[in-house]
């Protein structure tokens, strides 16, 4: 059985991190190349890299910004934000990237996700999907980073992917994300039970026993952290130490 | 991209076309290796060490390395007995046949075959977690039973329980036990992490994706001759 996994999430606009609100909002943190050395060194056992703009304004030069880190940080790393295309995919992965998380492009033609997942292996197609809830036990997927509406069910869509060649989904709770007041169990438990490739929880987590309780109780296989990592509050360290307290098997780094 | 270059470098990427080539060399220039990623035959030929990374399906795997004349480069140059070090699908190719999207013949350098893992058994009620396939994620390395022993090896100065990171739905089924080197562990059965035959040596993990275990071995590697 393979480890839970402590993954920190940078998102990044131009040449800094950036850390926003309910994904705006924006704050300036640095440079993210520094955060990303300092969580490996920490443990992280995963980067998740995400372009914030570039759903927005196209192509973006977050691919430097992961080919620099790939000479000091050996854990895998995810890109997200703005991939369209084989060429994009390609262009990541050529770039240090080992997985693309794609959210809008998959939304507008489902087909890319069977199309990276043949070209690439389902193992790097991630399947981003963003979460507002919208009714008792029902949530909605939301493209461009939390803004637009798809009208797509999140938990069918969820489905969809898979059956479509998602190797891994990444679930972020636009409801959540920012605010550090946990992440929402309950789309989580929902979609864990109803899909059978690893999910990744995203969006809430302000302590690590936020992120625990979304791995105990809602059997996430992962969370992607940001804020309490990016302000100080906790190191990777301490949420892994607190889910090895929960009985949960983490990879120790020493 | 490469060309053949007059200077021939000390390690060698194999490039098809598929995997995250950039990684494999920064961590073998983080290791003090001097990588050179090359799509040319003869280069691979003339390497003192050799990686055959790879991820993505098997056949097309082997039909990317025909294409460009590199299987047989592979095979040259392992008949000088350098080093190899197969890499995740590049790992799986070194055995003779995958299962994986009917059947395909694979290098051969290693006896045995590669098939899917094995599906999970369904949790047992309250439990909350089970493997899923793909498995993804750190994995503890184990020294396989009746294998080879890790100070003879690549693994010298991995101890057992490190973690290294997997990415696969395949895996390796070496039919010399001496042949293999780590296992891991999933839902109660050993699968292959690594194998190995005299120079050759096959990671199913990703170890310029595991943290300073990775880099041990291949700082190993890096360092023989």
């Amino acid at each position: 059985m393979p480890a839970a996994r402590v993954i920190a999430r940078l998102d990044v606009k131009g040449p800094n991190l950036v850390k926003g609100i309910h994904l705006e909002g924006l704050r300036v943190m640095g440079d993210p190349q520094q955060f990303a050395r300092r969580y490996y060194a920490d443990g992280a056992d995963e980067i998740l890299y995400v372009d914030i703009v570039a759903s927005l304004y196209g192509r973006n030069n977050i691919l430097e910004v992961v080919r620099r880190t790939a000479a000091a940080v050996f854990v895998p790393m995810t890109v997200a934000g703005g991939l369209r295309s084989l060429d994009d995919v390609r262009d990541a992965l050529r770039s240090g990237a080992d997985k693309v998380a794609i959210n809008t492009a998959a939304v507008a033609r489902p087909e890319l996700i069977r199309e990276v997942s043949q070209a690439f292996g389902r193992q790097c197609m991630v399947l981003s999907i963003q979460t507002k809830k919208i009714a008792p036990d029902r949530w909605e997927a939301y493209t461009d980073n939390g803004r637009e509406r798809s009208g797509r069910d999140a938990l069918e869509w969820a489905g969809q992917g898979v059956e479509l060649g998602a190797g891994e989904l990444l679930v972020t709770s636009v409801d959540r994300e920012g605010t550090r007041k946990g992440m929402d169990l309950e789309f989580l438990a929902r979609v864990t039970a109803h899909v059978d490739v690893p999910v990744i929880a995203g969006g809430g987590a302000g302590t690590p026993e936020h992120a625990c309780r979304a791995i105990t109780e809602a059997g996430a296989d992962a969370v992607a952290v940001a804020s309490m990592l990016h302000y100080g509050k906790y190191t990777v360290g301490e949420i892994k130490a607190r889910l090895a307290q929960a009985d949960v098997p983490v990879r120790s780094s020493a | 991209m490469s060309t053949a270059r007059p200077v021939v470098p000390k390690v060698v990427v194999v490039d098809y076309g598929r995997g995250n080539l950039w990684s494999v060399g920064q961590a073998v220039a983080a290791v003090g290796g001097e990588p050179q990623i090359s799509t040319e035959p003869a280069v691979v030929r003339a390497a003192e060490q050799l990686i055959l990374p790879g991820v993505g399906a098997f056949g097309d795997a082997m039909a990317g390395l025909r294409a460009r004349g590199l299987d047989e480069a592979v095979l040259a140059f392992a008949a000088t007995g350098r080093p190899l070090l197969g890499v995740c699908l590049g790992m799986q190719l070194l055995l003779e046949a995958s299962t994986e999207f009917g059947h395909h013949a694979g290098l051969g350098l290693i006896r045995g075959q590669v098939e899917r893992l094995p599906a999970p058994a369904a949790p047992a009620r309250g439990a909350i977690r089970s493997y899923k396939i793909p498995n993804v994620g750190w994995c503890r390395l184990e020294p396989a039973a009746g294998g080879t022993p890790w100070t003879e090896s690549l693994f010298a100065a991995v101890k057992p329980g490190d973690f290294a990171y997997f990415v696969h739905s395949y895996a390796a089924h070496p039919m010399d036990p001496r042949h293999r080197l780590a296992d891991i562990e999933l839902g109660g059965v050993p699968v292959a992490a690594a194998i190995t035959a005299g120079p050759i040596t096959g990671c199913q993990f990703h170890p310029e994706k595991s943290g300073e275990v990775g880099l041990a071995i291949l700082r190993a590697f890096v360092a023989r001759t």
